[in-house]
C-alpha cells in the first residue's frame, strides 16, 4: 500500500506531465471501446436483421439448392414435405419457391429473381400482406436498392419472363404493389417477390418450395430431401465480414497502444534520468533497489488507472450519447451488399471494457517496468549526488 | 565501554576501479564512534569524507579491513539488510538537501515514517514534533521550491530525524547555506543531539561547522592525519 500511495502522490505531483500522459492513455480507451462497440453494434444489428428479414432463426434447403451456384435453381425445388404443413398453418414456417428470372424495366432486360412466399406469413419482415391482393398481373414487392437500380416506384408495371418446370419461356406483367425499405440487401437486390401460390402455378411446380424459412418457436427435425440449415452457417458470410473488421481494427488497437505505449515509455525513461538524485534519496531512506523499481513500476502503471477515471469522466457521456444517437453510417450503406443500418448503434459490452481496461493496464505496466529495471544497477552513492549512470 | 561504540572500523581501505589500475579513496581507516558523539571529519575535496560516511551509511561496501555500524558488518549485509538498516537505524543529511521535489514539507518529513509503515495518528504527531524541532512548523504545505536554502536543510533535518534514528550522518550539510544559515543549522543540530542523544557524523571541510563539534577528525589522501576532541 505505502508504494501505491507514494506512486499517487508522485504521479499527482508531477502535474501537467502526468496529465498529459494520462489524457493520451484515455483516448485510446475511449477509441478501442467506442471502435469495438460500434463493430459489436453492426454485429447485433446485422444479425438481427438477417434473422427478421431473411433467414428466420434456420432454413431448410432442398438438396439441390446451393445459394452460391445459381445453375443449381433449377433443380432446386420439391414438394412441400407433409410432415411441416401443420407446422406451416401454426406460422412456426414458410416455405420459398426460388425461380430465376428476366425483367423488362423501361425496355431494358435485367436478371431476376422470383420469390414466391405466402402472403400471410409473419416470420419474416417483409411486408407479404400486400401481396393479399387479386389482381390479374403478378403482384409483386420490391425493396428500396431495386426499385431505385430499375427506376421502379409503386404501382408500377414489368414484364416478367419465366421458365417453366419443363424449360418453357412464359411471360406476363407484374405490378409493383409495395416497396419495403431493408438494411438487409440480399432480400431486396435483384429480386420480386411474390405470392407463393402464383408463382407455383407460373412454375406448374404446384405445393413445391424451394427452401423453407422456420420461426422462432420451431424445433428443426429431420426431413427426407432437405437439409437444415443453422443460424451458424447463415450468419458466417456477416461473420467473417465482422471477423475481417476485427481484424482491421486490431490495427487501429495497435497503432493507438503503440502511442501511448511510447509516451509512457518516453515518460519512465524521462523520469528515471531526471530523478536519480531521487532514487538516491529513496534508497539512502531505506528503500531496497526492489521497492525502488517496484515504486516508478507502479507510477507509470497508474497512469492507466488514472487514465481509465479520467476517460470515464468524459468517455461515459460521449459514448451514452452516441449509443443512443447512433453513428451514422456515410453514403448508401445498402451498395455495399452488406447488412449494415443507415445508423449503427455501438454496444458497449462489459466484457469490452473490462477486457480493454486491462490490456491497457498490463501493457502500461509492462513498458513502465522495462526502463525501471535500470534502477537495480544504479549505485545509490551515484544517484544521491544526481549523477547520470 | 566496548559497548557504547555505535560505530567501529578497523582497518578500512576503499578503493574505486579507475581504468586499468585502481584509485585508494581510504587507505587504512580506523576510528571508533561512541553514542552521542557530534563528530566532523574534515578534510579536503578527494580526502576521503564522503566515502567514509558512505560506508558508515551502509551506501557502500569496503574493500578490505571491516566497517561495524550499529553492530552489523557492513561489508557482509545484502542490499536489503542494508536498506533495513538506513531504514530503522540512520538518518541522511546532504549537501543539496535531496528534498522529493513534489512532496510538501509535511510530506518529506512524514516519508521515512511511511517506509516504516507507522499509523497515521502517530505519524503526524512524529512529523510535527519534528517540524516544531527546526522551527518550520509553518510551512507544512510548501514544497521545497517555494523554500530558502537554510527551510530546505531544516526540512532535511528533520526529515532525518522524525523516527529518532541512532546515527545521523550529514555530508558538508552548510555548504549550500550563508553564515546565518548555517549557524541556525549547526545549533539545531547541536540541540538534537544533547536533547535526544543522536549521534551526529559530518563530512564537511566548512570552518563554521567546526566550533560546533565535539570531536574533530581529519582526514588526507584517504589517511587519518589527526583525530581531537574538543573541549
Amino acid at each position: 500500500m505505502t508504494a501505491f500511495k507514494l506512486a499517487y502522490r508522485n504521479l499527482i505531483g508531477a502535474g501537467l506531465r502526468t496529465w498529459l500522459n494520462v489524457f493520451v492513455l484515455s483516448l485510446v480507451y475511449i477509441l478501442i471501446i467506442w471502435f469495438y462497440g460500434l463493430l459489436d453494434g453492426w454485429n447485433r444489428q446485422a444479425k438481427r436483421d438477417m434473422i427478421n428479414w431473411e433467414t428466420g432463426t434456420g432454413q431448410y434447403w432442398q438438396k439441390n439448392y446451393d445459394p452460391y451456384d445459381p445453375f443449381t435453381l433449377n433443380d432446386s425445388h420439391d414438394k412441400i414435405p407433409a410432415e411441416v404443413k401443420d407446422d406451416i398453418n401454426k406460422g412456426l414456417i414458410t416455405p420459398i419457391l426460388i425461380s430465376q428470372a428476366s425483367i423488362y424495366p423501361e425496355g431494358r432486360i435485367q436478371g431476376a429473381l422470383l420469390k414466391g412466399i405466402d402472403p400471410g406469413q409473419t416470420i419474416l419482415e417483409l411486408p407479404t400482406e400486400k401481396l393479399a391482393i387479386e389482381m390479374e398481373e403478378i403482384p409483386a414487392i420490391i425493396g428500396t436498392v431495386m426499385a431505385k437500380t430499375n427506376k421502379l416506384e409503386e404501382g408500377d408495371y414489368v414484364t416478367v419472363r419465366w421458365r417453366d418446370v419443363n424449360g418453357t419461356f412464359d411471360a406476363a406483367e407484374a405490378r409493383i404493389v409495395g416497396i419495403f425499405k431493408t438494411f438487409v440487401p440480399s432480400v431486396d437486390a435483384g429480386q420480386l417477390w411474390i405470392p407463393l401460390e402464383r408463382l407455383q402455378e407460373m412454375k406448374q411446380m404446384q405445393g413445391e418450395a424451394t427452401i423453407m424459412v422456420c420461426g422462432n418457436n420451431y424445433t428443426s427435425e429431420t426431413i427426407d430431401g432437405w437439409n437444415f440449415t443453422g443460424l451458424d452457417i447463415l450468419m458466417k458470410e456477416i461473420e467473417d465480414i465482422i471477423a475481417t473488421k476485427s481484424k482491421g481494427g486490431s490495427i487501429l488497437y495497435i497503432f493507438l497502444m503503440l502511442l501511448a505505449m511510447l509516451a509512457v515509455f518516453d515518460t519512465q525513461v524521462l523520469s528515471i534520468f531526471r530523478r536519480q538524485r531521487e532514487i538516491g534519496t529513496y534508497m539512502a531512506m531505506g528503500m531496497t533497489r526492489g521497492q525502488v523499481v517496484r515504486l516508478f513500476t507502479i507510477e507509470g502503471a497508474m497512469h492507466a488507472v488514472l487514465a481509465a477515471l479520467l476517460g470515464a469522466v468524459y468517455g461515459i457521456p460521449l459514448l451514452s450519447l452516441q449509443a443512443i444517437k447512433g453513428f451514422a453510417i456515410p453514403g448508401d450503406s445498402g451498395s455495399y451488399g452488406l447488412a449494415m443500418a443507415d445508423t449503427i448503434y455501438p454496444v458497449y459490452s462489459i466484457g469490452l471494457i473490462v477486457a480493454t481496461i486491462l490490456i491497457v493496464l498490463i501493457t502500461t505496466t509492462i513498458v513502465s517496468y522495462l526502463p525501471a529495471r535500470k534502477i537495480a544497477k544504479m549505485n545509490p552513492t551515484e544517484a544521491i549526488k544526481g549523477k547520470l549512470q | 565501554m566496548e559497548n557504547s561504540h555505535i560505530v567501529t572500523i578497523a582497518g578500512l581501505v576503499k578503493r574505486y576501479p579507475m581504468g586499468k589500475s585502481y584509485f585508494t579513496a581510504l587507505n587504512g581507516i580506523s576510528l571508533t564512534f561512541d553514542t552521542g558523539e557530534f563528530t566532523g571529519v574534515i578534510g579536503p575535496s578527494g580526502s576521503g569524507k564522503t566515502t567514509l560516511l558512505n560506508i558508515i551509511g551502509s551506501l557502500d561496501s569496503p574493500s578490505e579491513g571491516s566497517a561495524d555500524v550499529l553492530g552489523k558488518s557492513i561489508g557482509l549485509l545484502s542490499h536489503k539488510q542494508a536498506a533495513q538498516l538506513r531504514k530503522k537505524n540512520m538518518g541522511f543529511i546532504f549537501q543539496t538537501y535531496n528534498l522529493l521535489p513534489v512532496y510538501t514539507v509535511f510530506e518529506n518529513v512524514e516519508f521515512p515514517l511511511l517506509l516504516l509503515k507507522m499509523n497515521a495518528t502517530e505519524r503526524k504527531k512524529a512529523v510535527l514534533d519534528a517540524l516544531e524541532w527546526v522551527g518550520i512548523t509553518d510551512k507544512i504545505k510548501s514544497k521545497p521550491a517555494q523554500l530558502s536554502g537554510g527551510e530546505c536543510q531544516r526540512v532535511a533535518i528533520a526529515r532525518a530525524m522524525v523516527k529518532k534514528p541512532e546515527l545521523v550522518l550529514a555530508d558538508e550539510p552548510t555548504a549550500n547555506l550563508d553564515a546565518a544559515n548555517s549557524h541556525h543549522i549547526l545549533q539545531t543540530m547541536a540541540k538534537l543531539n544533547e536533547d535526544l542523544k543522536t549521534t551526529f557524523i559530518f563530512a564537511t571541510h566548512d570552518d563554521k561547522v567546526i566550533k560546533y563539534l565535539k570531536r574533530k577528525i581529519s582526514l588526507e589522501d584517504g589517511k587519518v592525519v589527526s583525530d581531537e576532541t574538543m573541549l
